[in-house]
């Protein structure tokens, strides 16, 4: 049995890529591509941190999202120093860019603990390409999400009225209430993500420790490294430990988003009250969080030569979430309109009739054209594997789920139940300048993390390669359970062995 | 041999005698296979203060090894339960009670009545008992993980060792410890040698 084949072609120049797309059931295909040591995986992703100094596209792109964390700086306190009116709200829209900036970040989020946590209980191998830095994302986007409450409250100084503290007034938060559910499960998500990411860096935190040769970098990496010394009793706790943090953030990751609809769902307004917000919201959160997935991956692997670890199956895959959940989100698109219609309640009929047809029409063909239209594309494995292709769709999806969100919250409280009470909300300049600023916050973050912390898990790529299998044919020790019997001398692997992994059957069924 | 305690017993490297006391020998292996085999014999042998040191888990080598499975679950499963008590009686306490409680300062309840729902309404508890036990459970599977494996632990003896820096790259290790009953300098590193370890070393406490 040999391994499926690798082909070089050639999209565009500079998109030189190895596809390793091909299905062969009787064949695991390879994740790695171009390496059989070990020592190359973390060669090639060590040189990332290690490097004096970042490629110029790093340094461009770190000015302009500092640059936008300075408008958001500005403009968030403008609006501390002056009020919330600074924003276009009106009275029957009270919620508008800052909500929706704070539902779609959340959603971002999303797609990092699936890959970490969901894929991580399905056994799917090719997540270790990219679980790191779709974890990263998710804490970046979740801060991003998490500002945006914090502001829109009015009088941030008593933002800790959202805490059960003790306090001289005697009076304590609501629990009956979906926004103060808001507040523990996105505090429990950022808190969960954050750990599950700094458990999983901690062994490769470690390489970078031991590989480091400045005394800062051996200092910094050390202490967050934890002293880990890769034992194999140490692992063992480890790989239990990680389990169970991916069976709990899996329900976790479910409950967040729906927490979040239900701040909408268990409400009253028209187009907001109905029951299929909880699964509707948790698939467009995925949807939208592999979009920015992809959307940061195609210029990470180019820019950091990562080719061979997210290679193109690992997009590939991505893209065929991106088409499953797109699907679902258009479905539940359809049985919005379909409920409205047949629940007989004519406010309901009117939100939705009034959401295609009324005020904000473009912003609701905007969403369907992106989201459900757009991603139909990726039917075709050629589009699938295209990179720019790929990353342009990607960007029309992120922009798609942005306006679902901001269809959602604004067009249901622009026209609800009092004609009397309408309104039309502009987005004034302090709120684009937010929404701006936030995506470069996010941005800046990812750089650092990009710069400085392992943007691939290292360990558990090397546990993807078929030479990590103590049974792999290379390795020259054939008994039927190796560590049952042993052969009287083990005896080595000969080098050229180790070099072609190709030479024997690479998958079949790794040791229970 | 097993009379001997592991720092009288004579440590001899060579010709000469290492100044330092001794925490253990290590033997270093190019791949995971070679790796699996010997640390079976290494078990079989009966040692007991011993261990591998792999750059990623590698899998069956608990068995090889002989490690029992960790009882982490069982204390993670407890902490998940003490969440979601721990969420029910916050809410219970600050929505539906109106006694006072001595938690840290001096707190009283307070009976929200929300358009005539029963004060402890269950339903509407249940988000945040349910976040409150992923969160425990979470912060305890990490906490209790790191705990048992004595972690985070910056000095240890073997991260002062050159040729241990690979651990976290491409080398595999086994190392076993002075303390073992079994340990006796030359002969444990004569049988790692055996073991087909492509280099044996002692390592200083």
């Amino acid at each position: 049995m040999s391994s499926l084949p690798v082909n070089r072609q050639t999209a565009l120049p500079g998109f030189q890529e190895s596809d390793n797309t091909a299905e062969n059931p009787g064949v695991r295909a390879p994740l790695v591509l171009n390496m059989d040591r070990f020592g190359q995986v973390t060669r090639q992703v060590c040189q990332v941190a290690e490097s004096k100094k970042p490629p110029f596209a790093w340094y461009a792109a770190f000015t302009i999202s500092l640059g936008l964390v300075g408008l958001l700086g500005f403009c968030v306190n403008y609006l501390i120093f002056t009020g919330v009116g600074v924003w276009g709200l009106n009275n029957p829209v009270m919620w508008a860019f800052d909500i929706t900036n704070f539902v779609f970040w959340v959603g971002i989020g999303h797609a990092g603990t699936l890959i970490s946590a969901i894929l991580f209980l399905f056994r799917q191998k090719w997540r270790t390409g990219i679980n790191r830095f779709a974890e990263a994302m998710t804490i970046f986007a979740v801060i991003c999400a998490g500002l945006f409450p914090g502001i829109h409250v009015g009088r941030v100084w008593l933002a800790y009225w959202l805490f059960p503290i003790p306090n001289q007034m005697e009076m304590w938060p609501q629990f009956r209430s979906p926004l103060l559910w808001d507040v523990f499960a996105v505090g429990t998500y950022f808190t969960v993500s954050f750990v599950f990411w700094f458990v999983g860096m901690v062994p490769d935190l470690a390489t970078l420790r031991d590989r480091a040769t400045g005394r800062i970098q051996q200092f910094a990496y050390g202490l967050f490294a934890l002293g880990w010394r890769g034992s194999n009793r140490h692992w063992h706790r480890y790989e239990r430990a990680y389990l169970l943090l991916a069976a709990l953030s899996t329900p976790l990751v479910l409950s967040v988003h729906s927490v979040v609809s239900f701040d909408f769902a268990v409400s009253q307004v028209p187009g907001w009250h109905t029951t299929i917000f909880p699964p509707y919201f948790v698939a467009g959160a995925i949807f939208s969080g592999f979009a920015m997935v992809v959307t940061l991956a195609v210029p990470a692997r180019q820019l950091f030569g990562l080719k061979d670890l997210i290679t193109l199956r690992h997009l590939d895959n991505m893209n065929k979430i991106i088409l499953v959940t797109g699907c679902m989100v258009g479905y539940a698109y359809s049985m919005e309109f379909f409920i409205a219609w047949y629940s007989g309640a004519v406010y309901e009929r009117f939100a939705f009739i009034n959401r295609a047809f009324g005020q904000y029409w473009w912003a609701y063909w905007i969403m369907v054209s992106c989201n459900v239209i757009t991603p139909q594309l990726f039917w075709f494995k050629s589009i699938r594997t295209s990179i720019p292709i790929m990353f342009a769709l990607c960007l029309v999806v992120n922009i798609g789920m942005w306006f679902e969100r901001f269809v959602i919250i604004v067009t249901s409280l622009a026209n609800d139940f009092l004609p009397t009470s309408w309104d039309f909300f502009t987005p004034t300049w302090v709120d684009m300048g937010t929404m701006l600023g936030a995506f470069g916050l996010f941005g800046t973050l990812f750089l650092l993390f990009c710069r400085y912390l392992p943007m691939i898990a290292i360990a558990e790529v090397k546990a993807t390669m078929p030479q990590a299998n103590p049974h792999w044919s290379g390795y020259a020790t054939h008994d039927d359970h190796g560590h049952a019997g042993g052969s009287a001398q083990p005896s080595f692997a000969s080098p050229d062995a180790l070099r072609s992994p190709g030479s024997g059957p690479d998958g079949g069924p790794s040791a229970p | 041999m097993t009379t001997l305690s592991p720092i009288t017993a004579p440590v001899i490297q060579g010709n000469q005698i290492p100044r330092k006391r001794l925490y253990g020998i290590m033997a270093e292996f190019h791949d995971p296979a070679t790796l699996m085999a010997a640390a079976d014999k290494v078990r079989m042998a009966g040692f007991r203060w011993w261990d591998c040191h792999t750059p990623f888990p590698v899998h069956g080598l608990d068995q090889a090894m002989g490690i029992k499975r960790t009882i982490l679950p069982v204390l993670v499963f407890g902490a998940g339960m003490t969440g979601t008590m721990i969420g029910f009686c916050l809410q219970a306490f600050t929505n539906a009670a109106s006694f006072s409680i001595w938690a840290l300062v001096w707190v009283t309840g307070y009976p929200f009545l929300i358009s005539g729902k029963p004060l402890i309404s269950l339903p509407a508890f249940i988000p945040v008992m349910f976040e409150l036990t992923i969160l425990l459970s979470a912060l305890s599977a990490v906490g209790i993980m790191f705990l048992f494996n004595g972690l985070p632990r910056w000095n240890h003896p073997l991260l002062a060792n050159k040729r241990f820096l690979r651990v976290t790259d491409d080398r595999f290790f086994i190392v076993i410890e002075s303390r073992d009953p079994r340990f006796f300098a030359s002969r444990t590193e004569q049988f790692l040698k055996d073991l087909g370890a492509k280099a044996v070393e002692m390592v200083e406490a």
